[in-house]
């Protein structure tokens, strides 16, 4: 294998850095997530072109100019099709799929949903900030009752989706809950959910100092708890189903809430079995055999 | 039979049907469920075997019970579209009898159920066969009756029925032989009725031919066999009429050649998909019709600007929004062309006929390839599900092009990997992700040569001019328009696509006319050099299409800025029939 030259050996977290530095606002926990992102890659022992990285459209998606790797910027609720797409090509790749709550739980619901349930395997990370920002403040699917934003004066109407319980229903097999205020903690969780061979979804409490400031780091540190620390198990769906419950506005947990092993999308493909499909050498194929209906 | 029977095939005999043409229309009608389609084409192999040519049309609706079915094929010596009016009908109910007697021809003959039918008229040659009694004697349900009727239609054309039989046996391999055996005898109980009871003249008969090496199948099943053929590797389409079947075969047969075949949630995961898949190196391929491809269009502009190549199957049936789900229609030409926000270079290709289909699908995979843009092959469901003999296919033809891609070792040897690198021809070689050294994004955001998001003014003008030399590159190197018949003439039929069938077979009867056609298969980037000399020099123009709008006609009046004298347009569901084409011609002439 050629190594990158310009790559230190053994690989530290700013081998991950692009030529652009982040154009997120100052105390954006979008800085956490990369940062634990990075860390995660340098502790699996990948270097950049051996990891994909899918991205959606939002202040999640830029994260696209800023780190390096192969690099897909798709388009808004989209990443997890393109992502799915990359990983049946090349089923050897490790690939992530990140975006926003707006992208995951609004225009891209329904990918969502349907890939949690293929199992594919996936690390998907949400940065879920329960706004919009790179719009400059509109409601979110996430959005607390009530919630005030540019289009949503009187408070935002409707019951927030609860992304944990979505992912259970859902037939996830790795569910997971991180907050951008501990990245020791976020990293190893990214760095579980590459190592979950299935769908991985980790959804990222993420304060936005700007378009949300009342969800701030302290209003998240007073109410987040980690399930290890309570001797928690994530091997049993209603148990998990329980702890979902929780309310938001008291306690929130983090950490892994259910993991199960599974056959994944890939692995019932009989055609995948092989080489990826991405290395093999495309050739004219013959179709006698197929020809016989016809005559 | 008395010797004024006359026999297709024999080169002194003519039929007296619309043109002179050695050819039988032969139509089967009945309710949903009754299986039509298949009976019709059981009938096609037995003719296949016979040395004929054939295409074949059916009309359903959409619906799987209840409804009215038909299937209809013209048969003989050389058939390049199904014909009107039709010589002989089998009604398998009563609606069937009353409502295509305005389809026949004035010597065409009517084989009906004697016990379930009353006949309204008295004008043709009534074939009257008692087909469920026949059935259930014969050891069958009252389904078998359309193995009856065919049993008997074979008799009423004079041709042998082992042919049939032999065919039977092939398609129930496998099932109980009760089954195959009442499905025999029902065959030849209608056959043996019609021989004993009914010695009628009927004006049409049907011997063998000199065995052809032909095949029959539909545009779908060549496409599909083209996907196989041109290394398609990964699949992705959702159910939508008239594409499923390319899904339905490939999901069956792909994966022995190793294709990923998969139905994702919704056409905007497909395309997404499949661009994923692409970017990461799968020759990849999609399947829709207009609704399906409605949802693709923000996608569609994704492949655009991240320059990932895919072939769309666009399998066009009358719009808008749910339209007219079973029948054929032209009208979604100038959506294809300019879907998507936004300006980007993409090719499109509309098979002609069934060999199109299958030779065509190659050719836009390497063209997806190699100016890695998105390609449509456009067709319709009167190409999509109409069967058709060809010539055997040769994959000798098939070539494989992959474009520009860069191994490890070609990019260790660069400075710097750019994967959009600024090129003359527009095309930026790429790299597959895990390539070292080849590390990039891929953006949906405008970007620079590396791939980051990049807004300055010189920057977009750089990138937006290099994507759409891409579209000049193409123009070089797609071939130009085929002119069928005299190369001057007063008149010049110009079609694109599935046309080119009814078109070709109203020629035959065109010959003492001063008629030419030309016909577009590549029909974006448009024009080729040729076709703008073509269009500008002939005399007088007919253009031919099924919208009602003229969408290939505006083209032409936008790109060779040339105003058309004449159009023909037909936008009602049902394809062109070639007797109309012949009117229409005369008419104008």
């Amino acid at each position: 294998m050629i190594l990158n030259p310009n790559l230190t050996n053994p690989l530290k977290a700013n081998d991950f850095n692009s030529d652009v530095f982040p154009t997120w606002c100052p105390g954006c926990g979008d800085f956490a997530i990369w940062a634990a992102v990075k860390n995660a890659l340098v502790k699996k022992g990948l270097h950049p072109h051996e990891v994909s990285l899918v991205f959606g459209i939002g202040c999640s998606g830029n994260f696209a100019s800023f780190i390096k790797g192969n690099v897909f910027h798709s388009l808004h609720g989209r990443a997890l099709p393109a992502a799915a797409g990359a990983r049946l090509a090349n089923h050897e790749m490790t690939v992530l799929a990140i975006g926003g709550d707006g992208d995951g739980f609004a225009e891209g619901l329904n990918h969502t949903i349907q890939t949690i349930r293929s199992n594919i395997n996936l690390t998907y990370i949400v940065h879920d900030n329960h706004v919009y920002s790179l719009t400059t403040g509109q409601t979110s699917p996430t959005s607390v009752k009530g919630f005030k934003s540019k289009t949503t004066p009187e408070g935002a109407f409707e019951y927030p989706i609860n992304p944990v319980a979505l992912a259970l229903s859902a037939g996830g097999s790795f569910i997971a809950r991180g907050f951008a205020g501990d990245i020791p903690h976020l990293t190893d969780l990214i760095l579980k959910g590459i190592n979950h061979n299935g769908f991985s979804f980790i959804d990222v409490m993420q304060p936005c100092p700007t378009f949300n400031p009342h969800l701030s780091y302290d209003w998240y540190r007073e109410r987040v708890y980690k399930l290890e620390d309570k001797g928690y198990v994530p091997d049993n769906r209603y148990k998990a189903f329980e702890i979902s419950q929780e309310s938001f506005s008291e306690k929130i947990a983090t950490g892994i809430i259910y993991e199960e092993q599974r056959e994944t999308l890939e692995g019932h493909y009989p055609q995948l079995k092989g080489s990826p499909l991405a290395r093999q050498k495309v050739s004219v194929r013959s179709i006698d055999g197929n020809l016989a209906e016809f005559k | 039979m008395e010797n004024k029977t006359k026999k297709i095939g024999e080169t002194s005999s003519l039929r007296q049907g619309y043109g002179g043409h050695e050819n039988i229309t032969i139509k089967i009608g009945g309710e949903a469920g009754f299986g039509i389609k298949v009976a019709g084409a059981q009938l096609g192999k037995v003719f296949l075997r016979m040395g004929y040519e054939m295409f074949d049309y059916t009309e359903y609706p959409s619906l799987i019970r209840g409804g009215h079915n038909t299937f209809e094929i013209t048969i003989g010596e050389s058939v390049s579209h199904h014909r009107r009016p039709v010589n002989l009908l089998i009604a398998l109910n009563q609606q069937t009898f009353d409502e295509h007697l305005p389809e026949l021809s004035a010597d065409a003959g009517i084989v009906y159920d004697s016990e379930r039918t009353k006949p309204t008229t008295d004008k043709y040659d009534l074939f009257e066969v008692p087909l469920s009694k026949l059935a259930k004697e014969s050891g069958g349900s009252d389904l078998m009756k359309n193995t009856v009727a065919l049993g008997a239609a074979l008799a009423v054309l004079d041709a042998e029925i082992e042919g049939y039989i032999a065919v039977i046996k092939e398609i129930f391999a496998g099932k109980p032989p009760a089954i195959i055996m009442a499905d025999i005898n029902s065959a030849k109980a209608g056959y043996d009725y019609v021989k004993k009871n009914l010695k009628k003249k009927f004006p049409y008969a049907v011997e063998s031919l000199p065995k052809k090496d032909s095949i029959y199948l539909t545009g779908n099943e060549a496409i599909a066999l083209g996907a196989i053929a041109g290394g398609v590797q990964a699949y992705f389409a959702y159910p939508m009429t008239p594409s499923t079947s390319v899904l339905v075969y490939l999901a069956k047969h792909g994966p022995d050649h190793g294709m990923l075949v998969r139905q994702p949630e919704d056409e905007i995961s497909v395309l997404n998909s499949a661009i994923g898949a692409s970017w990461m190196g799968a020759r990849t391929m999609v399947g829709t019709s207009g609704g399906g491809f409605s949802l693709m269009s923000e996608a569609l502009g994704l492949s655009g600007i991240t320059e990932t190549p895919v072939v769309i199957l666009e399998a066009m049936r009358p719009g808008p929004a749910t339209g007219l789900p079973t029948w054929s229609d032209q009208g979604d030409l100038r959506f294809i062309q300019n879907a998507a926000q936004g300006e980007f270079p993409r090719m499109i290709i509309a098979p002609g006929d069934v060999e199109d289909c299958f030779y065509r699908t190659p050719e836009a995979l390497n063209f997806a390839e190699k100016f890695q843009m998105p390609v449509f092959i456009v067709s319709d469901k009167n190409l999509a599900e109409g069967g058709k003999t060809v010539p055997i296919f040769d994959t000798s033809k098939i070539k494989i092009d992959r474009g520009k891609i860069l191994s490890e070792q070609e990019v260790a040897k660069l400075e710097k990997f750019l994967r959009y690198r600024l090129t003359e021809d527009g095309v930026s070689p790429r790299a597959f992700p895990g390539t070292p050294g080849a590390v990039h994004a891929a953006n949906s955001d405008e970007h620079d040569e590396y791939g980051y998001a990049v807004e300055t003014a010189e920057n977009r003008i750089q990138q937006a001019d290099k994507r759409m030399r891409k579209l000049d590159s193409a123009l070089k190197e797609i071939p130009e328009p085929i002119l069928y018949g005299p190369k001057d003439a007063d008149l010049t039929l110009v079609s694109w696509g599935s046309t080119k069938g009814p078109i070709l077979e109203a020629m035959k009867d065109l010959q003492d006319q001063s008629v030419n056609f030309l016909h577009f298969v590549y029909v974006w980037p448009f024009p080729t050099p040729n076709a703008e000399k073509q269009l500008k020099q002939a005399k007088k123009l007919m253009v031919i299409e099924n919208n009602s709008t003229g969408q290939f006609e505006g083209m032409i009046r936008q790109y060779v800025g040339r105003a058309p004298e004449s159009h023909f347009r037909k936008y009602d569901g049902r394809p062109f029939w070639p007797h109309e084409i012949v009117e229409k011609v005369k008419t104008e002439k």
